[in-house]
């Protein structure tokens, strides 16, 4: 970027304007949801950032068993237009840029919000903002997807192809980098993999769209990236990211107007990172990660939201991100950063560095380019991931990675930011999920059942349609305005294209090398298989609509390392469905992980669908538990509860060895359930 | 403590599905006294306790990764259920023992109703043995085929795989996705045994997949097999061929003299575990495997398997 200012100032010849500036939030319900980003926008905040609840991420409404305990959680619940109206209600929707993390049912969000767009007399050619809708790092990293690969990259085109004809202003993807430093990508598979899934976005879009349109389309690709706390690193990370993608638009799709060419990114800087251990310490990491995005102005985010100093403890009250929210406009208007042009340009080491990730870059994108491209290489990439994760796992655990306040210079004094009854944080009402389920009942019964069935049946005759020939925006916008709901909608697309459960990567983790803890380890193992019979059997379960898989991902792993045999079946999992598999596979112990707050409700439910099938097998949890949720989940009768300061796999690992050596782990009950079989 | 082994097989023996995964922890055990507890629990779902061969079709599906076997293994199940079968799926993992440990990701490819009583699915490591059957497999198959109607034994490989779990499955099917070129070249070249009926998965995809059909059709006429069926199967929705595959595993199993099969392959099992208890050594010491052999011929033909060991074991004294 040649910007060097004329009469040899070092400055630009007027300040830049500020990025973006948004806080991802959203709770409870949409009323409540709505209040907290007036208020956010009253602070300075300048764009809207929606999270939305794992049921309606996920495509089913409250009142779904899958959706139980999960209802309001992390985010807020959309079931249909009229949620939609209330949560954007009083904000003028033709001037806000509003970015919505929805993947799987994007589409339906999307249409959601052009149908409360026309409520306020807003067309749709006015909306600005973003959809996230990167179906492919739901499979890698998040786990929130509803549909098969190949019937989820149509949803992503028919939504890429419809904006850019009718909702022009809109982003109709971001390509999510960020989530996969989260799963554990080092910078360079973070590089390739999220360029790789950008091909095969482009690749299928190119498909749905005339050829003189595909410039348009690339201009309108925009990324979501992550920056961890080695931010000169993640600066070059971001610098390389731009020149391949430019390259990209040049090389692949014919792109020449430069404007289209521009690398275009959000970003959320690390929560991988945070701790729970002196939780205050995130703070001055969040604003090192925020230099990562704003210092070099040849590579600088469009918008930024900053996560909370307590995300690995739980929810962030309103204080919490307001704090976030002030960081990111002391760095814009109190610092100079906006004044000056890139203050890297010329610098051989950011040069070198730049240099460095693109060759590494360029070989992984090749390797992910022989699978047959990103869709393809799920499996594989996935793979890797996890092998990543846990090689960043053993440098903590040794200590070759420092992390203050974890892992070295642990000594504290007692904090006073959770001293408060609720451990500083925010604790979703129970009544919220009971409220929209009563909600929802009233929405179905006072609409026009008629409208709804026939937009619903146009849908799935959309969605059979050959090749798909019809695309499917058109009428998932008129299900949306006869007032069909989240679940209805999914439910239609899922019952024609099928449901789907991605890979876990676990089954090709390559074998830990064999240091002297681990064979310490497998020598207990061995003891306690010849004492049991049988090798110990341990079955790691997903409870709830939590994609968030990367613990129990690890903690399979190392169980597998440690000589167990370990049954593993990936997310989303009902408290029947782990009943029965600890039931069936006769395991020796069980071990839960949720991270959406949700574990109140299910924890429970999960040990009571357990003594129903007569399984007395020991319970250990791990997530993002509260302190004073602790003492109710052992009342429920769970043995023990692992947080993010547990962050020492391998004395997991001996506890739960003695936990099933202790013999309160001794197999599923004798006799297994009750005496009446199915006959 | 150990289980009442006994009182397991009675259970078992009276179609309580209940008591089917207990039986397994028992019969996966290899404490001694557990061991014995097993020996009891199959004495109870032997043929001469039952009077006759327990009354389950026991089939074996292999095939190489990626086949397709757990898809179809789903469309399947969904069949038997439908028709008010009960099912036991035993899925016998491969994954590597380097570290000693194993993941067992076979049942999340499995789509089931949970709360289905009538479907158990156990999934184990292949672990010490060559030819992917774990060491338990056999027993538990044998005991579960006395209280559900079908019981699987999915197992990964092509080559010995299917060879092993003959010893014990009534039918063997093999899954080959289309182009699956291993298939077709260790039938020829002999490293397979002729399968009992070969399924060619991912009918969908049309020309290569009735190439592969006729391919593999043509392979057995030139090796003589004029019993084995090829069929196409496509799982994903809607599902095709499914039925007539019920149908085929059906066929086969009728054309079987059953009591003959299970007969031979208890002995085969007994001389295996002797085999493997005691080594050539202990064969020997009987008198070889010839011996051992006509040995077990004059035995009852109701014992079960513990019972042939023990009276090989008996031999050697």
């Amino acid at each position: 970027m040649a910007n060097m200012s004329a009469e040899n100032t070092p400055r630009l010849p007027e300040r830049d304007r500020p990025w973006m500036m948004r806080t991802y939030a959203g709770h409870s319900t949409a009323k409540a949801s709505n209040e907290l980003y007036r208020r956010n926008l009253e602070k300075g905040q300048t764009g809207l950032s929606v999270a939305f609840d794992l049921p309606t991420q996920t495509g089913y409404d409250p009142d779904d068993e899958l959706a139980r305990g999960e209802v309001g959680k992390v985010g807020v619940p959309v079931c249909h237009r009229g949620d939609m109206s209330a949560l954007m209600d009083g904000i003028p929707l033709a001037e806000m840029n509003t970015s919505m993390t929805i993947n799987a049912t994007a589409a339906w969000l999307l249409a959601l919000y052009i149908v409360a767009a026309e409520d306020q007399g807003v067309a749709q050619e006015q909306l600005q903002g973003t959809t996230q809708n990167d179906i492919i790092k739901e499979f890698l990293a998040r786990g929130t997807y509803a549909f098969p690969p190949a019937p989820s990259m149509r949803l992503i085109a028919d939504m890429i192809a419809y904006t850019v004809e009718h909702v022009p202003k809109w982003n109709p993807i971001n390509i999510c980098s960020y989530h996969l430093q989260e799963a554990g990508a080092t910078p360079l598979q973070e590089i390739a993999y999220s360029m790789s899934n950008a091909i095969a976005v482009l690749d299928a879009a190119r498909a749905r769209v005339p050829q003189e349109r595909m410039a348009q389309v690339f201009g309108r690709i925009s990324f979501f990236v992550n920056a961890g706390v080695r931010f000169i690193e993640e600066h070059a990370k971001l610098r390389a990211m731009s020149i391949l993608w430019e390259e990209l638009g040049r090389e692949r799709y014919g792109v020449s107007d430069p404007r289209l060419l521009r690398f275009r990114y959000g970003v959320q800087v690390n929560s991988l990172g945070l701790t729970e251990a002196q939780p205050e310490n995130n703070v001055q990491r969040i604003v090192l990660e925020a230099l990562a995005v704003t210092l070099g102005r040849g590579a600088r985010a469009r918008a930024i939201q900053l996560p909370a100093w307590n995300e690995a403890l739980g929810l962030p009250r309103p204080w919490d991100q307001q704090w976030s929210l002030r960081i990111q406009q002391v760095l814009a208007y109190e610092t100079d950063i906006l004044e000056y042009p890139d203050i890297f340009e010329g610098s051989k080491v950011m040069e070198g560095l730049v240099e460095e990730l693109l060759e590494g870059a360029r070989a992984e994108m090749s390797v992910v380019a022989e699978h047959g491209g990103a869709v393809e290489a799920v499996p594989y990439m996935k793979a890797a991931l996890v092998d990543s994760h846990r090689e960043r796992i053993r440098r903590i655990e040794a200590g070759e990675q420092i992390v203050v306040g974890q892992n070295r210079f642990s000594e504290s004094e007692e904090s006073p930011l959770t001293a408060d009854a609720e451990g500083g944080i925010l604790v979703v009402d129970p009544a919220v999920e009971a409220e929209q389920v009563e909600q929802v009942k009233r929405w179905r019964s006072g609409r026009d059942q008629a409208a709804v069935d026939s937009a619903l049946a146009d849908l799935a005759e959309a969605a059979r349609s050959e090749d798909g020939s019809q695309n499917l925006m058109i009428p998932t916008i008129a299900a949306a305005r006869a007032g069909a709901t989240t679940g209805e909608w999914s439910r239609t697309l899922r019952e024609v294209f099928g449901s789907y459960r991605a890979p876990t990567g676990v089954g090709e983790a390559t074998a830990a090398p064999a240091d002297d803890t681990l064979s310490e380890l497998r020598g207990e193992v061995a003891r306690l298989q010849e004492t049991l019979g049988r090798r110990p059997k341990i079955l790691v379960g997903k409870p709830g609509l939590d994609g968030h898989s990367n613990g129990a991902e690890q903690i399979a792993v190392r169980a597998r390392d440690c000589g167990m045999d370990v049954v593993y079946e990936g997310i989303r999992l009902t408290p029947a469905q782990i009943a029965s598999s600890a039931l069936q596979e006769g395991v020796h112990v069980i071990g839960l992980s949720i991270l959406s707050g949700s574990h109140r409700e299910l924890i429970p439910a999960v040990m009571s669908a357990l003594r129903e099938a007569g399984v007395s097998a020991p319970v250990v949890v791990g997530g993002i538990i509260p302190d004073q949720d602790v003492p109710a989940l052992k009342a429920a009768g769970v043995s023990a509860v692992y947080t993010p300061k547990d962050f020492d796999i391998s004395s997991i690992m001996r506890d739960i060895i003695a936990l099933v050596g202790s013999g309160a782990g001794r197999e599923v009950l004798a006799g297994g359930a009750s005496a009446n079989g199915a006959a | 403590m150990s289980d009442d082994g006994a009182a397991l097989g009675r259970r078992l023996r009276e179609r309580d599905l209940g008591a089917a995964p207990a039986a397994l922890n028992l019969l996966e055990s290899t404490t001694a006294a557990d061991r014995e507890q097993a020996a009891a629990l199959l004495a109870e779902v032997s043929p001469a306790t039952l009077g006759g061969e327990a009354h389950a079709h026991i089939i074996g599906v292999t095939g190489p990764p990626g086949a397709g076997k757990s898809t179809l293994l789903s469309a399947l199940l969904h069949a038997w259920r439908s028709a008010g079968l009960t099912v036991a799926m035993l899925a016998v993992d491969p994954s590597s023992r380097r570290s000693g440990g194993s993941l067992l990701g076979d049942r999340a490819r499995i789509d089931f109703d949970p709360a289905d009583r009538g479907v158990l699915i156990r999934s184990t490591a292949a672990g010490e043995r060559l030819g992917g059957l774990a060491w338990a497999t056999r027993a538990a198959a044998q005991a579960l085929a006395a209280a559900f109607d079908v019981v699987v034994i999915e197992t990964v490989g092509v080559g010995q795989a299917e060879t092993e779990i003959a010893d014990v499955a009534d039918t063997v099917a093999v899954v080959v996705q289309p182009g699956g070129g291993d298939v077709l070249q260790f039938l020829k070249s002999g490293i397979m045994e002729i399968p009992d009926v070969l399924v060619v998965t991912k009918a969908d995809l049309g020309q290569l997949a009735l190439r592969t059909r006729r391919d593999l059709s043509a392979a057995l006429r030139s090796l003589g097999s004029r019993s084995t069926e090829v069929l196409a199967v496509s799982s994903l929705k809607p599902p095709a061929g499914i039925d007539e595959l019920v149908a085929a595993l059906e066929r086969h199993r009728g054309s079987l003299d059953l009591a003959a099969r299970r007969l031979a392959a208890r002995r085969a099992s007994a001389l295996t575990d002797f085999a493997l208890e005691h080594g050539e050594s202990g064969m020997r010491a009987i008198g070889g495997r010839r011996a051992a052999e006509e040995l077990l011929a004059g035995q009852d033909h109701g014992l079960e398997v513990p019972a042939l060991v023990r009276a090989l074991e008996e031999q050697m004294a």
